[in-house]
């Protein structure tokens, strides 16, 4: 029975979180606390030849990589992070010394001088040939391909760091308990920051317990970084002793945290006069920053949507993520995804520009279709949206009206089809093998799962999904907290796999509880038969096959679809662009909460705002040298239009009520249709942040593409043998 | 954290904190933020920046919307100081927050719902896109903070907040206001 | 010894790591330096006066709209409600909004101190980025704007719609002797007299936009460039033309 599945019910944790009731990291204390600091290199390369403590020691406690139980590693993908530095700095702003004070005053006034023979820093990402990670990608035959060719169209596309700037920076806590550490989080992913820690503190797993505490958002900032902070934070409590409270200001948070990977990616496509692809090889280059992290799976993400949600034979994608010495970076809403597709988008609009074509009839002749084989070799199911999103947000954006009555003034008008692979990429969703839990209580269940609520609603869909298979009221249905002491380990809170993967989950437990519960109340069972807890664990759907040698197969399990539509007023006088409209229609499988649905996709759609026109990392000396607010620039109210959205339903069978995910799609759509946008006006920009200053200096647009001249010789050379 | 100035220099601060006359001793020059969450023990007021950017921290000064982070406490003696927690979760924009998608992670939401307080009764979404523009809100976009404040119809009027008093009620020869 | 009036900047400076001071002068209770009055055709605006206050006025509004228009752009809600004129003067940044009304308008800022009162015209004021005339024994008390004749034009180009830092900010008085100045483009907020003459004399506004960027010197930072500002300068000094035509 859906009595809440499809409706905006009342989200449970809004009446603290309006109260000003809920408990952040910072807002939680204990008593005999101290206060810790990290102490970090100024310089992006080189051996640490010293460490001085410039200050009265009394009262302090200090931790260096000595101090360090387990392995000095950051626990992730590849071990060649250090969770402090010991011999040697990689980046500026990497952590070398821990320090904890119970006087803040004392702890901020202590001098710590660090000695370094400086090495040569590598910051350009294009030379660097220490890579993480590489990716190839083939399709069909790109000699065949070409071939057949009208026009070759050739684009070079760059994307820029992005902070996360989540409101709540990132903290800690961790207090020392009987031969153990108890952590309290910013977090999004518990199970993550207790592998690190057993590993780091050389601690067994059932003495690391941690507990994600309301968290301030993450969008992927959370998902990694967590660990190292947590690490630290640990570090000091088990020395001093005492519980240690590890919160960084903003400052710190801008200049030593992950950022989104920069990418620059190259497109040579074949088309034929009718606008139909026959041919894509695609370059891939993103930035990695000093250290692995999650790289490897940020590009392999970004080079299985490097396409755009486009069908072509021969496709070859080639794509590899560097190291340089810059702060490392990290997972970040889209994941790798918005780097390709911008590049993809945009491309694509330049494809139209060269054959004179409609952009709305180009994406539509060469959208995937149900059916349609991808890339990878992923045959697409009949929930596949592409075309459903784009008719539906083309006719509700009057795009054509807009665009021929746009055109000549300074207003612009631009268009982006985008699709997002929920869950883990491939094989990767076998591999966490997530579990949640059910456990029956008197007037319901309780939910038991390491998913995080961190503004998206997952308390609410989770409820929702349980309360609906069972037949129960909502209030009936607890959610405990993500706390590891308590809940199986559900996998990350990333990748929009909260509902689809883990939301299943629970349906099955549901379902299953249902069942043994007959016709007793949750009350008279537990009297007669006692306690109750159900766990399942994740099954890959049927004939999801996975390659990760070759890289082919079913990457996902399911896409979820989008088209946008922008609309912008241009100043000439100051090439300022201002987005003053947003139309879009996303698919998302089944809106379980429709309000958080619609959160999702006008919060990020906002983000990509900010990534498409406002948000710049500038980076000196390998350090960002903008870490203020005053100078990193995020959308206010006066720099955000007027959204219009509409969700489409195509339901996907292996998710709880047809569900997808759908966190991170909308932020893919967004700076490919503002870029497009501006492209209408006249303006060859192929890079964002679109700043005003590089609106100044984008050229007008000459129509790209030329005959491939191999092509027209080899057409020469068959005319003369016939 | 913040460098803090040395705390043997304190003074004696009085005012009223919501509804409520409170003194207190702390140096003058401390941050208000700090003093309401550290020596008041009310957390509902966040710190995001530290710069008076982001808006997470505004509180009511007399009435007004101000960056608790950018105001040395001894500026509030003898002023009336309102807080997320003297709404006590009962006014309407806060339901109307939870409501219409108005809070999601809600970490900027306390210092949303105060300055949407201070916007007054009914404004347009233009008033509203003004008068919010400096608290920062990364999830939801802005758009369903602007449902809430709508579906919130008229707010409570801010004399409410300290039950008795009158809007525009002298405040005493504290702060003259411009006449002209 | 720091004078204090609405904090808007000290404690960004503080949380960026400037030195903490240990001796503050808190001049917040000082009624005497609030107050907005029109008399004999001046208008006085104590230093104390917020952006709310200026935005509020009636005075104001009348006599010096661009100061007005000024206000509303700089910050949000939460900083034009503690923000001073005073503290806009005395911070003395080449980007502070108010400085080109100030400076276009030929306005005075009325210094005290224990030897009496001094005056100084704003396009005196500042000797320097971020230095001033201003003794360590004085304190702003007040700011003075003689009547002004003409159409008032005032533009904020910033980093972003509101709570944004200007990359370059205009002010203009369109009269027989129009008045322009321009902040963020130069160590100091300027005038740009060559500019003005040439405008008075009926100079073509490609001649008037050659002569400006003579008279302005932008670098780049790290929210913009020189170019940029250049290119934006000259537009914002047609746009003053062609708007208070």
């Amino acid at each position: 029975m859906r009595r809440h599945v499809g409706r905006n019910v009342t989200r449970p944790d809004g009446a603290a979180k309006t109260a000003g009731s809920a408990r952040y990291v910072d807002d939680l204390v204990w008593p005999g606390m101290l206060y810790g600091r990290t102490i970090r290199s100024s310089i992006p390369c080189g051996d640490i030849t010293g460490i001085r403590f410039a200050f009265d020691r009394t009262g302090f406690t200090i931790v260096g990589a000595d101090d360090i139980p387990g392995p000095n590693v950051v626990s992730l993908i590849t071990d060649d992070q250090p969770c402090l530095a010991s011999l040697a700095v990689q980046h500026v702003a990497e952590p070398v010394v821990l320090i904890a004070h119970a006087d803040p005053e004392r702890l901020l006034a202590a001098s710590v001088e660090i000695d370094y023979r400086p090495a040569e820093p590598w910051f350009d990402a294009a030379t660097s040939t220490h890579v993480f990670k590489h990716v190839r990608i083939d399709k069909g035959s790109l000699d065949e391909g070409f071939a057949r060719a009208d026009l070759v169209v050739e684009g070079e596309y760059r994307t820029g760091h992005q902070e996360h700037l989540y409101i709540e920076p990132n903290g800690m806590i961790a207090v020392p308990e009987q031969g153990g550490i108890t952590i309290y989080g910013s977090l999004q992913c518990p199970y993550y920051v207790h592998k690190a820690l057993c590993r780091l503190l050389a601690l067994p797993p059932d003495k690391v317990r941690v507990v994600q505490a309301e968290t301030g958002g993450g969008f992927g900032g959370k998902e990694d970084y967590p660990s190292i902070i947590a690490g630290h934070a640990a570090l000091l409590a088990l020395k001093s002793g005492r519980p240690v409270k590890l919160v960084y200001d903003r400052m710190e948070d801008l200049l030593a945290t992950t950022k989104r990977h920069p990418s620059v990616v190259r497109h040579r496509t074949g088309v034929r006069r009718d606008g139909t692809l026959v041919a894509m090889d695609i370059d891939v280059l993103m930035d990695g920053g000093a250290y692995c992290t999650l790289s490897p799976v940020v590009l392999s993400r970004g080079c299985i949507h490097a396409t755009g949600p486009y069908r072509c034979d021969h496709v070859r994608i080639d794509g590899r993520v560097v190291r340089t010495n810059t702060p490392p970076n990290g997972a970040f809403r889209g994941f790798g995804a918005p780097q390709t597709l911008f590049a993809a988008d945009v491309h694509m609009e330049r494809i139209a520009e060269a054959l004179g074509l409609d952009p709305v009839r180009l994406r539509e002749q060469n959208a995937l279709r149900p059916g349609d084989v991808t890339a990878t070799g992923q045959t697409l199911g009949p929930d596949t949206a592409a075309l459903d999103v784009l008719r539906a947000t083309i006719e509700r954006s009057e795009f054509h009206r807009k665009r021929r009555a746009f055109r000549g003034t300074t207003r612009g008008i631009g268009m982006s089809l985008f699709f997002h692979g929920s869950g883990f990429t491939g094989s990767g969703e076998a591999y966490l093998a997530s579990k949640a839990s059910l456990e029956l209580t008197d007037r319901g269940v309780r939910v038991l799962a390491a998913s995080t609520d961190i503004g998206q609603g997952q308390r609410t869909v989770h409820a929702q999904i349980v309360a609906d298979t069972m037949g129960l009221p909502l209030a009936a249905v607890e959610i405990e907290a993500a706390d590891t002491a308590f809940v199986p380990d559900s996998g990350p809170t990333v990748a929009s796999r909260t509902t689809m993967v883990v939301g299943e989950l629970l349906r099955r437990c549901a379902e299953a509880m249902r069942s043994r519960l007959g016709s007793r109340s949750p009350r008279s069972f537990r009297r007669a038969h006692g306690p109750l807890v159900i766990t399942m664990q994740y099954e890959p759907p049927p004939g999801l096959v996975w390659d990760d040698d070759t890289y082919r197969g079913s990457a996902y399990g399911s896409f979820g679809w989008g088209c946008e539509v922008v609309e912008v007023e241009f100043d000439p006088v100051t090439f300022e662009v201002r987005p003053t409209r947003v139309t879009t229609a996303q698919e998302v499988g089944k809106a379980i909460f429709p309000l958080g649905v619609r959160g999702q996709i006008e919060g990020g759609t906002a983000q990509g705002l900010g990534f498409a026109l406002l948000e710049e990392v500038v980076m000196r000396g390998g350090a960002m040298a903008n870490a203020q607010l005053t100078n990193y620039i995020v959308p206010t109210t006066l720099d955000t239009p007027p959204m219009d959205v509409v969700i489409l339903e195509r339901p996907y069978a292996y998710g709880p009520y047809g569900a997808k995910g759908v966190g991170e799609m909308p932020f893919d759509g967004v700076a490919p249709a503002v870029v497009n946008a501006i492209r209408s006006l006249g303006l060859d920009l192929r890079q964002v942040p679109a700043t005003p200053e590089r609106v100044m200096a984008a050229q007008p647009i000459v129509a790209a593409g030329s005959p491939d001249p191999a092509h027209s010789m080899r057409n020469d050379r068959r005319k003369k043998r016939a | 954290m913040k460098k803090q100035p040395a705390k043997k220099a304190a003074t004696t601060i009085t005012f009223v904190l919501n509804g409520k006359r409170v003194a207190l001793r702390a140096h003058p020059m401390r941050r208000l933020l700090d003093v309401l969450r550290e020596d008041c023990h009310l957390t509902g007021t966040k710190e995001g920046c530290g710069e008076g950017e982001c808006g997470a921290c505004t509180v009511l000064v007399d009435g007004q919307a101000v960056n608790a982070c950018l105001v040395p406490v001894t500026h509030v003696e003898g002023a009336r100081v309102s807080t997320i927690e003297a709404l006590n979760g009962r006014h309407p924009l806060q339901r109307a927050f939870v409501e219409h998608g108005g809070t999601q992670c809600g970490i900027c939401t306390p210092g949303m719902v105060m300055a949407a307080v201070a916007l007054g009764p009914r404004p347009t979404r233009t008033q509203a896109r003004i008068g919010l523009a400096g608290n920062l809100c990364r999830c939801t976009g802005y758009e369903g903070i602007y449902r809430a404040i709508k579906a919130a119809g008229k707010p409570v009027a801010k004399r409410s907040l300290e039950p008795g008093r009158q809007p525009g009620a002298d405040r005493g020869g504290q702060r003259g206001r411009n006449k002209t | 010894m720091v004078p204090l009036a609405g904090c808007t900047d000290i404690y960004v400076g503080l949380n960026a790591g400037a030195p903490v001071h240990t001796r503050y002068l808190d001049l917040w209770r000082l009624d005497e330096l609030r107050g907005i009055h029109r008399a004999h055709d001046v208008l006085r605006i104590g230093a104390l006066t917020t952006y709310t206050d200026i935005i509020a006025s009636r005075l104001v509004g009348r006599h010096l709209p661009m100061l007005v228009a000024a206000a509303h752009e700089i910050g949000a809600v939460q900083v034009q409600n503690r923000g001073t004129i005073g503290g806009n003067i005395a911070n003395g940044s080449p980007a502070g909004d108010t400085l080109p009304v100030l400076a276009a308008a030929d306005a005075i800022v009325e210094l005290q101190s224990r030897d009496g009162v001094r005056k100084v015209r704003v396009t005196d004021f500042f000797t320097g980025y971020r230095t001033s005339v201003m003794r360590g024994d004085e304190l702003i008390t007040a700011v003075e704007i003689p009547a002004v004749d003409g159409m008032q034009f005032f533009r904020k180009v910033g980093t972003r719609a509101a709570q944004s830092i200007s990359k370059v900010v205009v002010a203009g008085v369109r009269a027989a002797q129009p008045r322009v100045s321009f902040g963020s483009v130069a160590p100091t907020v300027v005038r740009v007299p060559l500019t003005e003459r040439a405008l008075a004399n009926g100079a073509s506004m490609s001649e008037a936009q050659r002569i400006l960027q003579t008279e302005i010197a932008p670098i780049d930072d790290i929210r913009s460039t020189a170019a940029y500002r250049r290119r934006v300068a000259a537009g914002l000094l047609a746009q003053f033309w062609s708007s208070t035509s």
